[in-house]
């Protein structure tokens, strides 16, 4: 076997992959009498057309790189993060509550405060979870996932009642949002008359520091033997418990950063829907940008296009914009699958064996 | 279903990605052949079987039933033409029954919505008494011995109505009593049906079988009547070339005790002692064999010393220190090496490169890594190095270390663990499943740690490897040592017979 | 004392969906697969159980028998749907975790989707009403608790003893846990390890739909985004806390239903009790559950969560 059928077998997956998703996505267009190139076009070129809409594009993409950084992280400890939209919404509250005390620090120490509140919050609701797999065995998968409603219960009952906004009170309106926060904990607006904002340098800062964790640290190094191999890790002297514990951590720490990033940079008060699925399309960021920082970027990009291009299809082409998550869970399913596929030797060699023979004859 | 008289496998060929594992294979068994099938591991001898039931499909070939040709797409297909293989990990699901597991392939016992119990126990019944095999029928799996369990599958392929008996390495595992007894079993019921077994034990083969055929590297190397041959003939032909495998006849001054274990015991997960008031002592220099029927405590003692498993009670010292408490890390850092029993899931993270594999416990050395940043230039050197020192073939370090053959795999594991100059190392069934060529290179490298100081407790099923490398032999039973008796004055019946707990002390 | 007994009305009834799902992700674990995108299942299951009675009635009144079809159709697409996650895990060998959240998306978008699109807004249909059993309801209390129930309470309550004996007493049940255990000594017999995966999961989804019907159509009597919330994967921890039996997992799924009528009850009483707190509680338990639960690696079936490949070389 030489190695271009194996760059052939693997590029002829990828192609096949895509196919797969858009004529999948395309039977759920039939079904609801939708008309499917129009559809696609709309979702992947739509957001391109203005400046203020590509913005919006960039401003999805920030808590989708950020959240898919953190999960990262996790995944390559062997971990499955599936709660980072609940330790979103933790990292929302203790970011707003610090921001509320404390904006009158100055700045950048008050940005740099809020975001570190951020990411304890997130970290405390990922560490239940770490240390449930680490001393307790308890699969992550079904841990975060409750974590999420229950994150969401704390959330509603927070914005309600102990943070809830004074003027909604007087008001008696009873919204479920926090006291607008002042001025000097907003991130600054890069570009006039759109909602981009700073946090972009954030992101690029987080995707360094997560490239250089874990490639080139003997921290990384651990973390990812932990993930690829846990019994020959252990075998080897690491401390696998600590390595799925930690990895929770930052993964939380990093979904709650995103959550205080949105609050101020965005929202600038803490409201009802803000994480909005950020958690699950973080996940699906970060498998399809390969679990790495350099894909994980691009990844974020083409995403926040879906999201925003999902928005626009219901009032353009009728398509509900549930049709997202539709989309995200096939990009999923086609992904794993792709993936296990590329690397069975067996079936490559059947392939080969049959191209071989079909020539022979 | 009439009996089968003659069997013929012919010109078989088979691949898999990267090797050929059958090349033009051609073997014949008639009524009343005992056949035996020789070979190194890795020859192609499970490969040979398992195309014969149907478990895999030969690239081109044919099978020939009393003349007739057949084709086998699955095992139903050889069943349904009276082939029946206990295989040499048993195909018997541990929390069903023996009769729930005989169940599970008697076909005729499935009506629509109910098995037909009372079926199954009285074919069991009536299979016991025609071969002289009684297996209790309510039993569970898990709760009977390797012997018994053996039983069972003969038992089933019988059952499932075999004419023609395949055995892979029946004696794996089974004490030297246990070897004696299904011997006289198998010569029986030889009148009954023809039968082929793998094995490389060239003592069974001698006793038991009237035909042999000796497979190298996926060829038929030679063929013909067991009677005209004597072992070393066939050892030879087995490897292909005089193997001479390093022994240990060096005399020597042995320095202080290196690791020492008091009273030890451990419990196991389903509740009895796993370790039995375990003592052993091992000096510098020193090869300790341990002997012993594979699941009678090895894996815990191994697991114990490495810290990979906490004693329940009892003292270990290494180099005078206690380590009974200490994590992992710190036994290794103190100069512990360890080759684990599964090379692939214990010893390797096979998704990493050779490279990063050679530096898995020292990745937080100064050498390895400053300040916790990589040194990735050290990690290449240091792998440069090794492959040369340790005959490591591979294209180029990058490539992931669980692409390499088994014996490579091996070799890297080694590396690592003597390039780490350890005061000690636990090597477990250090060559199981390797061919001759990588054994005697470990064998070797072994004899030269010895050499060096390196007190090696070595735990084996072969009692071959044990008395060729041993300076002393414990015997383990039931998690407790038997015995130590030094290497050249113990005979393999003395051992044999510890192994299976008769203690003449 | 009016409390108790409005929990434990309400738990019985509550208890149906979680009870059926997870007897179904029980016959998957069995087989040795889990499949996570359950929570999914039951989103499409509920979807089409409200879908044919409307699209039967147009809008309008409805005969009684397309609240049947629903059901049935409810179970059919669920089947259908495991039969799809069986070709991403057992073809492509796909790790099931991931998978199964991919599934879970994947199915819950539709479902929102194509309600949007065919339904839409907050309709409530009439669905399935309760039956008085003759006799036994007039019993004072216990007839309330135990006899005025929806049909399909007293179905999903038969279900255990069947399941319990299709597991253990039939040919196909036995299959399913050879081929669970240790999938190899199965093949080895000649028993087609994949496709007894794939009818297993083809049971389990079925039961998962049906499930998801009974909400839509039974319990809350119409169709939203997130009305299954987390029941799926509550199902999915019953299994491992039942320990893969159908009587364990009946008492689970009794336990935790009472957890979630404890919340209305509450309310009921006018107790002032954060609601939040009591919407938490079912999921709070089930994190205790499963970190309390012990032994549990010990009764696993030995296979779960890997593919079965024969020519892999052991």
């Amino acid at each position: 076997m030489n190695r271009q059928f194996k760059i052939l077998y693997k590029t002829s997956i990828i192609i096949l992959a895509i196919l797969a998703t858009l004529l999948i996505g395309s039977v759920i267009l039939i079904t609801i009498d939708a008309e499917i190139f129009r559809t696609y076009l709309v979702i992947l070129t739509e957001p391109l057309k203005t400046k203020i809409q590509f913005t919006e594009v960039l401003i999805r993409a920030i808590p989708l790189s950020i959240i898919a950084l953190g999960i990262t992280v996790a995944y390559r400890a062997g971990i499955i993060n599936i709660g980072a939209e609940g330790q979103m919404a933790i990292g929302i509250l203790t970011s707003t509550a610090a921001a509320l005390a404390f904006y009158n620090v100055p700045r950048p120490f008050n940005i740099i405060i809020i975001v570190l509140a951020g990411a304890l919050g997130g970290g405390i609701w990922g560490f239940i979870p770490g240390i449930l797999k680490a001393k307790l065995k308890v699969s992550e998968l079904l841990s975060t996932v409750m974590l999420n409603y229950i994150a969401a219960q704390v959330y509603t009952f927070f914005l309600r009642g102990p943070m809830i906004d004074p003027a909604e009170l007087t008001l008696g309106s009873g919204t479920p949002q926090s006291m607008r926060l002042e001025k000097s904990v907003w991130l600054e607006r890069l570009i006039k008359g759109t909602r981009l904002h700073t946090g972009i340098f954030i992101v690029i800062l987080l995707a360094i520091l997560i490239y250089v964790l874990l490639w080139k640290t003997s921290f990384g190094y651990k973390l990812r033997a932990a993930g690829a191999s846990s019994k020959a890790a252990k075998y080897g002297g690491i401390k696998v418990a600590f390595f799925i514990t930690i990895s929770m951590v930052i993964s939380g720490a990093f979904a709650g950063i995103a959550g205080g990033v949105e609050v101020i940079g965005v929202h600038h008060r803490a409201i009802e829907g803000i994480t909005g699925g950020y958690g699950f399309s973080g996940l699906v960021v970060a498998l399809f940008g390969g679990l790495h920082p350099a894909g994980i970027l691009p990844a974020s990009f083409f995403f926040g296009l879906l999201l925003v291009g999902a928005d626009m299809t219901q009032r353009i082409v009728g398509v509900p914009a549930n049709m997202v998550q539709v989309l995200e869970g096939i990009i999923i399913l086609v992904i794993v699958s792709a993936q296990q596929v590329m690397n069975d030797k067996y079936l490559m060699d059947k392939i080969w064996k049959k191209i071989n023979t079909k020539e022979a004859n | 279903m009439s009996k089968i008289t003659s069997l013929r496998m012919e010109n078989i060929t088979k691949t898999f990605p990267g090797m050929k594992a059958l090349d033009k294979v051609t073997i014949e068994v008639n009524e009343g052949e005992i056949f035996a099938l020789v070979g190194e591991n890795g020859a192609g001898k499970t490969t040979l079987m398992n195309v014969l039931m149907g478990l895999y499909q030969s690239d081109s070939g044919c099978i020939l039933l009393n003349g007739q040709k057949v084709c086998f797409s699955s095992p139903n297909d050889s069943f349904g033409c009276g082939l029946g293989m206990v295989h040499q990990r048993y195909m018997l699901v541990p929390n069903l029954t023996v009769k729930e597991n005989i169940a599970l392939g008697l076909k005729k016992a499935w009506k629509k919505v109910k098995i037909d119990m009372d079926f199954v126990v009285s074919k069991i019944k009536e299979i016991g008494d025609k071969y002289d095999l009684v297996v209790d029928p309510d039993a569970y799996i898990w709760q009977l011995s390797v012997g018994e369990q053996q039983k069972v599958e003969l038992v089933k392929t019988l059952c499932l109505g075999a004419k023609f008996l395949i055995l892979d390495e029946p004696t794996s595992a089974l004490t030297p009593q246990e070897i004696d007894e299904l011997i006289q079993l198998l010569k029986t019921m030889n009148k009954k049906l023809p039968i082929i077994f793998i094995s490389h034990k060239l003592k069974e083969v001698k006793d038991l079988s009237n035909k042999i055929a000796i497979l190298r590297h996926g060829k038929i190397v030679f063929y013909g009547k067991t009677s005209d041959y004597s072992s070393s003939d066939i050892a030879a032909l087995m490897t292909g070339r005089e193997v001479k495998m390093p022994e240990n006849n060096e005399e020597k001054e042995f320095g202080d005790y290196v690791l020492e274990l008091k009273n030890v015991n451990v419990k196991s997960i389903r509740g009895f002692l796993a370790l039995n008031d375990l003592n052993l002592k091992i000096r510098a220099g020193e090869i300790m064999g341990l002997a012993g029927v594979s699941g009678n405590g090895q894996l815990e003692l191994a697991q114990i010393i490495n810290g990979l498993r906490k004693v329940n009670s009892g003292e270990i010292l290494f180099l005078n220190d206690h380590i009974e408490k200490l994590h992992p890390i710190d036994i290794i850092n103190k100069g512990m090496g360890y080759i684990p029993e599964d090379r692939n899931t214990e010893g390797i993270v096979p998704s990493f490169s050779i490279k990063e594999n050679l530096v898995l416990k020292d990745i937080e050395t100064e050498k390895f890594s400053k300040h916790k940043i990589i040194n990735y230039k050290a990690i290449n050197t240091n792998a440069d190095e090794l492959k040369e020192q340790f005959d490591i073939r591979c294209v180029n370090t990058s490539l992931s270390a669980g692409s390499l053959s088994g014996g490579n795999i091996q070799k890297v594991i080694l590396a690592r663990e003597i390039a780490r100059k350890p005061k000690f190392l636990v090597a477990v069934y250090p060559t199981r499943g390797l061919d001759m060529g990588a054994a005697q290179f470990i064998h070797s490298k072994l004899l030269e740690m010895r050499q060096n100081g390196v007190g090696i407790l070595l735990i084996s099923e072969e009692l071959d490897e044990i008395f060729n490398l041993s300076d002393n032999i414990a015997v383990i039973f039931k998690g407790h040592i038997q015995t130590v008796l030094p290497a050249k004055k113990a005979t393999r019946r003395d051992i044999g017979m510890l192994m299976a707990g008769v203690n003449n002390e | 004392m009016d409390f108790v007994f409005n929990i434990l009305a309400l738990g019985i009834p509550f208890s149906v969906a979680l009870l059926l799902a997870s007897l179904g992700e029980m016959f998957n674990q069995r087989s040795g697969i889990f499949n996570l995108g359950c929570e999914g299942i039951m989103a499409m299951g509920a979807f089409i159980g409200i879908l044919v009675p409307y699209a039967a009635g147009h809008g309008g009144p409805t005969p009684e028998i397309f609240n049947l079809f629903g059901i049935l159709a409810g179970a059919l697409v669920g089947a259908l749907l495991g039969l799809v996650f069986g070709l991403v895990v057992i073809t492509f060998k796909a790790k099931q975790g991931i998978a199964g959240i991919g599934m879970q998306l994947f199915c819950v978008g539709t479902a929102g989707t194509l309600f949007r699109h065919f339904v839409g807004g907050t309709q409530s249909v009439p669905g399935i009403g309760n039956l008085d059993i003759p006799i036994l309801s007039e019993i004072p209390i216990l007839g309330s608790i135990l006899f005025s129930h929806n049909i399909l309470v007293y179905i999903a309550f038969l279900f255990v003893p069947i399941s319990a004996y299709i597991l253990f007493k039939t040919p196909w049940g036995l299959r399913v846990r050879a081929v669970g255990t240790y999938p190899r000594a199965a093949d080895s017999l000649g028993i087609n390890v994949n496709r007894v995966r794939f009818q297993a999961l083809a049971v389990g989804g079925a039961l998962a739909g049906l499930a998801g019907a009974y909400l839509s159509l039974c319990q809350a009597k119409m169709f939203s985004d997130e009305m299954i919330a987390g029941r799926g994967f509550i199902a999915v921890a019953l299994v491992y806390f039942g320990h893969w039996s159908p009587v364990k997992i009946m008492w689970g799924a009794l336990l935790f239903s009472l957890a979630q009528s404890f919340q209305l009850a509450i309310q009921g009483q006018g107790i002032n009790f954060p609601y939040e707190f009591a919407v938490m509680l079912p999921y709070v338990l089930v994190i205790l559950t499963l970190a309390f639960s012990r032994d549990k690696k010990k009764q696993a079936p030995a296979a779960l969560g890997i593919p079965f490949d024969r020519e892999k070389r052991i």
